[in-house]
């Protein structure tokens, strides 16, 4: 019986009646009848939960799990070897063969899946520039998802313009949003912006709400086009032949071309001097300031870089389900977006990539627990931050630095 | 005219409310430089407590204003225990950890707490008990509702309480000092860790109180409420001067009457977006906020 020990136990033992007194009023009070049974079954399967958590905590103490740890060590050991024995590029070409090759083998449903983890791929990596690299806490990303899919449905509905020579132009405007955000918000410092583009995100989606004539309000816009190819078809003659990429596969190579446009862009962007001056200011404004890097211009350039692929991925988004509402756009899917990238590992592209797939393709996998999804991803990612805080695959920092003040 | 003060009546009514939330951002910013973002389910938690309370004494046959004033005292207090509970799982072990990781884990433990109440309560609006305080009277041809009259005279009797309490009292001045500068304060005996669960709890019993009087004016609470007025009362916060206390009542009054007018004189539908705006200009323009902001840059 340690001190430490005992310390944890009274933590374990008040934290139980505290958490109880907290759960009845909400369980056990409906109206004039007073229950106790509910909120008593919740609360013992939390008791058991946490008490086992509290066993492993003291074998891990006593050493028990010595030899666990130490498997669990050498197997980690062994495949950062492996991983790093071969170059990126390898991994990078066997993980685009994976993808290239997972329509042969998947169903409706997991094509289903994936296609909305590549989405989130491409958000993250977008919101990656300019959280990760830039060091911008930006918490309004998903407005510019939403600029992109309503430039894209607005241009194909009103003129019928073909999904790709739109996609350019959603860039272009997601980054004019970028760039009218970044503006005033620049010379804020970090917890300023994060409430200020809050408050963005949250224009953004208010004005897609409200402006009837435009974006018919909450009613969203119906009828976008899919993308399509020309092909040439030699059934009577030869013509050009429009084939519209309205089943799953055919779009899922479509996000899967622009995932791979946005990986080779991030890392191009990352080891460029762009990226060089943005992980500077990142470290330190004022020093990178002094180095002659010019602070304002490039995190102006980090906010529109960051909205491209943003607009990119709402583009995409609106041609895949035909359909924009402004409720797609909440503050939500911007935490989801900005958990990925913390989840996975700040300024890391196989972190993001990684924090995407789990945050969107494991709750799939627990789809029966409805419910309880986003209570257990709430949860989820607190626990993340106490026992993990940098990510699942942190990025490579190189030099030594000093304590970060900010 | 008539019109006007009937807006201003209404906008009063409406930043006390802004005002009670935004001093719990405030507060907690000054401490620990994290924008909370559970404290707006705070306030959600306490508008449902207030309904299941205040109903569940109304059955007991207790006079109304004993049970309006018991169920409020209790939903604060459940409050102040729930914000003490989050505070020490998810925020004292991240007291060296970088901002974004503490900014990450209010930003879970709000998701939870949202859904947490969801799956208790419904995903439907639950209605208060307003027939005990219907009525209003008139003054000319503005009419003022109970309701507004009791949320006017609450959030004052409260705004007061707090800045006794802040500004005459030990807990307060060690308070402050932790806020001003937490290595000396630790220096002279002060207990950072005992000052920041009771600012916790004093930041939720307030916004419970706010949930509470919420419910009774719109007559309804519902699981999301906490996320709207959530941001806009840190915007007051902000704009009041962040970790100023003055400057936080300030900001709550400043964007209420600002919601209050726009949707009255401009448009409805965009009367978010007002606040939002004013937000966003005043801090180009005033980078600290109306009264200068207060915090301490060190970490504990």
């Amino acid at each position: 019986m340690t001190r430490e020990f005992k310390k944890i136990l009274r933590f374990w033992g008040i934290g139980l009646v505290w958490f109880y007194f907290l759960l009845w009023p909400l369980m056990g009070l409906k109206g004039d009848q007073v229950s106790f049974a509910d909120s008593l079954k919740v609360w013992a399967a939390v008791a058991v939960a946490s008490g086992l958590c509290v066993v492993v905590w003291l074998l891990r103490e006593r050493g028990v799990l010595d030899p666990l740890g130490r498997g669990l060590a050498a197997g980690r050991n062994a495949a950062r070897a492996a991983y790093s024995g071969l170059p990126v590029w390898v991994w990078a070409l066997v993980g685009l063969a994976c993808s290239l090759c997972l329509p042969l083998v998947a169903n409706r449903y997991v094509m289903d899946v994936f296609i909305n983890v590549l989405v989130y791929v491409c958000l993250g990596l977008g919101l990656n520039i300019v959280v990760g690299l830039a060091g911008l806490l930006d918490l309004g990303y998903i407005a510019f998802y939403g600029v992109g899919a309503y430039t894209y449905a607005l241009l194909s509905i009103h003129f019928g313009i073909s999904f790709w020579l739109c996609l350019p132009v959603a860039a272009v405007f997601a980054a004019i949003a970028g760039c009218f955000i970044g503006y005033p918000t620049l010379r804020m410092r970090g917890d300023y912006l994060a409430i200020v583009t809050l408050g963005f995100g949250e224009i953004v989606r208010i004005v897609l709400n409200n402006w009837m004539g435009l974006t018919n309000g909450p009613n969203g816009i119906l009828g976008v086009k899919a993308p399509s190819v020309i092909w040439p078809s030699f059934a009577n003659g030869f013509e050009l032949e429009t084939i519209w990429l309205r089943s799953l596969d055919g779009l899922y190579y479509v996000i899967l071309g622009l995932t791979v446009v946005t990986v080779i862009s991030v890392y191009r962007l990352n080891y460029s001097r762009v990226g060089r001056a943005w992980e500077a200011i990142r470290e330190d404004e004022t020093a990178a300031e002094l180095m002659g890097v010019n602070t304002f211009r490039l995190k102006l350039l980090a906010y529109a870089m960051g909205a491209v692929f943003g607009g990119l991925a709402g583009a995409f988004f609106a041609a895949r389900f035909r359909f924009v509402s402004p409720e797609s756009f909440t503050f939500l899917e911007s935490a989801m977006v900005l958990s990925m990238v913390v989840l996975g590992g700040m300024g890391s592209i196989p972190g993001v990539i990684l924090g995407a797939l789990a945050l969107i393709a494991l709750p799939e996998a627990f789809r029966e627990f409805e419910l309880y999804r986003m209570l257990a991803f709430g949860a989820a990612m607190t626990i993340m931050m106490l026992f993990r805080p940098a990510g699942l695959i942190p990025a490579p920092r190189f030099g030594s630095r000093s304590e970060e003040a900010d | 005219m008539d019109y006007f003060l009937q807006q201003l009546t209404n906008g009063v009514t409406l930043g006390g409310v802004y005002a009670l939330i935004a001093l719990g951002y405030t507060m907690v910013y000054g401490i620990i430089q994290l924008i909370n973002f559970a404290h707006g389910e705070f306030f959600a938690a306490g508008g449902y407590m207030g309904v299941i309370l205040i109903g569940w004494l109304l059955t007991t046959g207790a006079p109304p204003w004993v049970c309006l004033s018991l169920g409020m005292l209790l939903a604060m207090g459940y409050c102040a225990m729930l914000a003490m509970a989050v505070e020490k799982v998810a925020y004292k072990p991240l007291r060296k950890a970088s901002r974004l990781a503490v900014l990450l884990s209010a930003l879970g433990m709000s998701i939870f707490l949202q859904n947490g109440l969801m799956l208790t309560q419904g995903v439907y609006d639950k209605a208060y008990p307003t027939q005990m305080t219907q009525g209003g009277f008139a003054i000319g041809n503005v009419s003022i509702s109970y309701m507004q009259v009791i949320i006017v005279a609450v959030t004052a009797a409260l705004l007061i309480g707090l800045n006794l309490l802040v500004f005459r009292t030990r807990i307060g001045k060690a308070m402050r000092a932790t806020a001003q500068d937490k290595t000396m304060s630790a220096l002279v005996g002060i207990n950072a860790n005992r000052v920041i669960s009771t600012t916790f709890a004093i930041g939720a019993a307030l916004a419970a109180a706010a949930g509470i009087m919420v419910g009774f004016y719109y007559g309804s609470v519902r699981y999301d409420m906490g996320f709207v007025p959530g941001i806009k009362a840190f915007a007051a916060a902000v704009l009041g001067g962040i970790g100023n206390i003055t400057g936080a009542m300030i900001g709550g009054f400043v964007i209420g009457l600002v919601e209050i007018f726009a949707a009255a004189y401009i448009s409805s539908q965009y009367k978010d977006v007002f606040a939002f705006i004013i937000l966003i200009a005043v801090l180009y323009f005033m980078p600290t906020g109306i009264m200068g902001e207060n915090v301490d840059d060190t970490r504990v």
